[in-house]
């Protein structure tokens, strides 16, 4: 098995090797991206379910298209309108679709520890695409690669992760997995937002976002909630924005270049003024290409290992 | 009726001080003799307790036995069946059942119910709710539920949130020198929350409960007693903060008394890395800094009480996502051994002590018969094999829910049998 878990839960323990394997294989695939015919056979005759318990535009689609670039047969289970709306629960749900005799399931839940749970009662390959506060592992997979095609390297490098901690699984798992390759990690917020111990974890935690730009080469910028300044997390939007928004005179104050990463969909002038957005600074576009690459490397090395096993 | 010899047993018994090597005599029911080598009829049935400990009778204080209303969790029958097999002669039940215990009828049905199982071995004293419905709003009928035979009031699974209310509670109950027993916990800062706040619920993503929701409503209530007065106990304790408080509020003389379970000296919060449904209650597992602090209240008597908070539920209720999933574990067979294994191996406790905190505190803090292992006493025992090693197997529990951490555990100690009105119970696995 070329990666030690059968699984992709999350980038908590995962060896520096793995995580280094699946960067190699991904850039691979992200030739394949290039080519006029942008398929390979790798996992034909596999099928691959993507259920997804919340909405999701960029991560399903990315998912779905690197699915079917490996030339797997693909099932789609959104919640609206489904079974689970009339009260079956996960367990069930998925166990059906699995008795369909699918190979792997990509799931996307609310609940932290959905796709660990799912782990036992499955057979099935399981790929984490976003488990509540959790992880998004293939979020952060994608952010370092997309890291290392810009910098050559993550050894060394200064990230800073700025926005609504607490609540964010791309920040975790980006903590976990860039601490693995070896990068130095800052985390700012409102105090609010990040959680009390996070500090436990090795990282440092600043409240200015001006003292942490002096101090990153890129900077990953977490959507904020709109909706949280109703549970006393934050008073508004427009005060999150004076104090956290990431606009061009920031990073001119800052007096070095910095790359702006986003896992998307972006709050535009909340958390990130739209004319950085759209500059030379930010890689966003570069992330969602790469997050194609990135899922299809996972999708093989689970997938050929399953295979292989049977 | 009962006539039985137990022989060369090692008698533990608090209340007359004794830790020694004695055979009690029972007749009728009733102890006639306690003492050394003591000579009786040939035919009378004796059992030979080399090894074993004799100790008055065990009262767990704090079980929902989920009948009425859950009979598919566990039912008084099923409860009762697993208090014996975890050597309690007593258990007291909470009243959060469907429909709750804040009605005469519902305490006279449980206690009715509670006296035809296994001949009644099993003592079931019922707690009521403090308010109507567990609403928190308005008093229940404190005095008929106390005439029906409710030992003490309780809202539990719930907060008395309200310190109006509470403040009420606490002057009402004086009438009747029983206990408010309070689920301490601060709601505003718990919402959603599934497990202690603190570094492993930052390391996997999970909302959480911090320790001081706990904290505050035991200090908001502990100055509640100081002004009004009343009897109040901490139901399940689990923070050092919250240890703290009852510390000081019993050195000033408050009336004020608490319990911890078994699960709470013995896990952390890194039992829930994995999202084991079988680690989530409320309060949750805390850290190694409170088991610490437990295990100093246990030794110094801050803590007075080990109560298992059995809390049965059913495999499909508890096979969901971790922030589904309903709080609680069963605790009535391994509540007594976990005590052993985690307590007395460690010096944390003497057995004398350990008796205490099972037999005789829960009884004197419910104004319950304390029973004694002296003639003329009603014998009311609980029979332990202290040395014994055994794994835990949930296939083989008597309760009718399985949901325990402590499945394939190996623990030492285990309780053999009991007695009570009349009837002799071993174990038989």
């Amino acid at each position: 098995m070329p990666l030690k878990s059968q699984h992709l839960l999350g980038l908590e323990g995962m060896p520096r090797e793995d995580i280094e394997l699946i960067l190699e294989t991904a850039s691979t695939f992200r030739e394949v991206l290039e080519r006029p015919i942008k398929k390979v056979p790798t996992l034909q005759g596999m099928t691959v379910a993507n259920l997804f318990f919340e909405s999701s535009t960029r991560t399903r689609t990315s998912f779905e298209l690197a699915e079917r670039r490996l030339s797997a047969d693909v099932v789609n289970f959104g919640v609206v309108g489904s079974s689970v709306s009339k009260g079956e629960t996960l367990k069930d749900t998925a166990q059906n679709i699995e008795a369909m005799k699918v190979d792997m399931v990509v799931i996307r839940h609310s609940a932290s520890g959905a796709p660990h749970f799912l782990s036992k009662v499955l057979r099935s390959v399981i790929i984490n695409a976003g488990d509540g506060w959790h992880e998004h592992p293939t979020q952060a997979l994608l952010d370092m690669y997309t890291l290392k095609e810009k910098f050559g390297k993550i050894d060394g490098l200064r990230i800073g992760i700025v926005g609504d901690i607490s609540h964010s699984r791309v920040a975790l798992s980006n903590i976990y997995g860039l601490r693995a390759m070896g990068a130095v990690i800052s985390v700012c917020g409102p105090a609010t937002l990040i959680p009390r111990q996070l500090g436990d974890l090795g990282i440092a935690v600043h409240y200015d976002i001006d003292e942490v730009l002096c101090n990153v080469d890129a900077l990953i910028v977490l959507r904020i909630q709109l909706e949280r300044h109703a549970e006393a997390l934050f008073p508004s939007v427009r005060e999150y924005h004076l104090r956290y928004g990431i606009t061009r005179e920031r990073l001119e104050k800052a007096e070095h270049p910095i790359a702006i990463l986003h896992p998307g969909p972006i709050n535009r002038d909340v958390e990130l003024s739209a004319d950085v957005a759209d500059s030379e600074h930010s890689l966003i576009l570069q992330q969602v290409l790469n997050g194609v690459a990135v899922r299809m490397a996972v999708l093989y090395l689970l997938g050929t290992a399953r295979s292989d096993h049977k | 009726m009962l006539n039985v010899l137990l022989h060369n047993g090692r008698v533990i018994c608090p209340e007359t001080n004794t830790d020694d090597m004695l055979d009690v005599l029972i007749l009728e029911g009733v102890i006639a003799d306690v003492g050394r080598s003591l000579t009786t009829k040939k035919s009378l049935e004796t059992h030979d307790l080399r090894g074993k400990i004799v100790a008055p009778g065990f009262l767990d204080m704090h079980v929902h036995l989920r009948e009425p209303g859950y009979e598919h969790k566990e039912t008084i029958e099923t409860g009762c069946a697993a208090a014996a097999a975890g050597g309690f002669t007593g258990v007291c039940c909470m009243p959060n059942t469907n429909p709750p215990i804040d009605n005469e009828s519902t305490v006279r049905f449980v206690k009715r119910k509670a006296a035809a199982i296994m001949g009644g071995l099993v003592d079931v004293f019922p707690i009521a709710a403090v308010t109507k419905g567990r609403e928190g709003k308005e008093l229940a009928p404190i005095g008929e539920l106390y005439e029906a035979g409710a030992v003490a009031f309780s809202d539990d699974g719930s907060p008395v949130a309200n310190a109006e209310v509470m403040r009420r509670a606490l002057e009402y109950v004086k009438m009747f020198d029983a206990p408010i027993i309070q689920h301490a916990e601060e709601v505003s800062l718990t919402k959603g929350g599934a497990m202690n706040e603190g570094f492993v619920s930052t390391a996997i993503g999970m909302p959480a409960m911090p320790p001081i929701a706990e904290e505050l409503i035991v200090a908001r209530d502990i100055a509640l007693v100081k002004y009004i007065g009343g009897r109040y106990h901490v139901a399940h304790v689990s923070t050092a903060g919250s240890l703290e408080l009852v510390r000081r509020a019993k050195t000033q003389g408050l009336r004020v008394t608490c319990e911890v379970t078994p699960h709470h000296f013995t896990l952390t919060d890194e039992a829930v890395r994995g999202f084991d449904t079988n680690r989530k209650m409320n309060p949750p597992l805390r850290t190694q800094d409170d088991i610490e602090a437990i295990k100093a209240g246990l030794r110094d008597g801050t803590i007075d009480v080990i109560a298992s908070d059995h809390a049965p539920h059913s495999f499909d209720e508890k096979q969901v996502e971790f922030i589904s999933a309903p709080f609680g574990i069963v605790g009535l067979e391994t509540a007594v051994a976990l005590a052993i294994t985690e307590l007395i191996a460690a010096n944390v406790l003497t057995w004398l002590q350990l008796v205490r905190k099972f037999s005789v505190a829960p009884r004197s803090i419910l104004q319950l018969v304390v029973p004694k292992i002296q003639p003329q006493e009603k014998a009311n025992l609980t029979l332990l094999d202290p040395e014994i090693q055994w794994v835990v197997d949930v296939n083989k529990f008597k309760s009718k829910s399985k949901n325990s951490p402590f499945h394939g555990k190996r623990l030492t100690g285990k309780a053999v049998g009991i007695i009570n009105n009349g009837i002799l119970h071993l174990t038989k696995d």
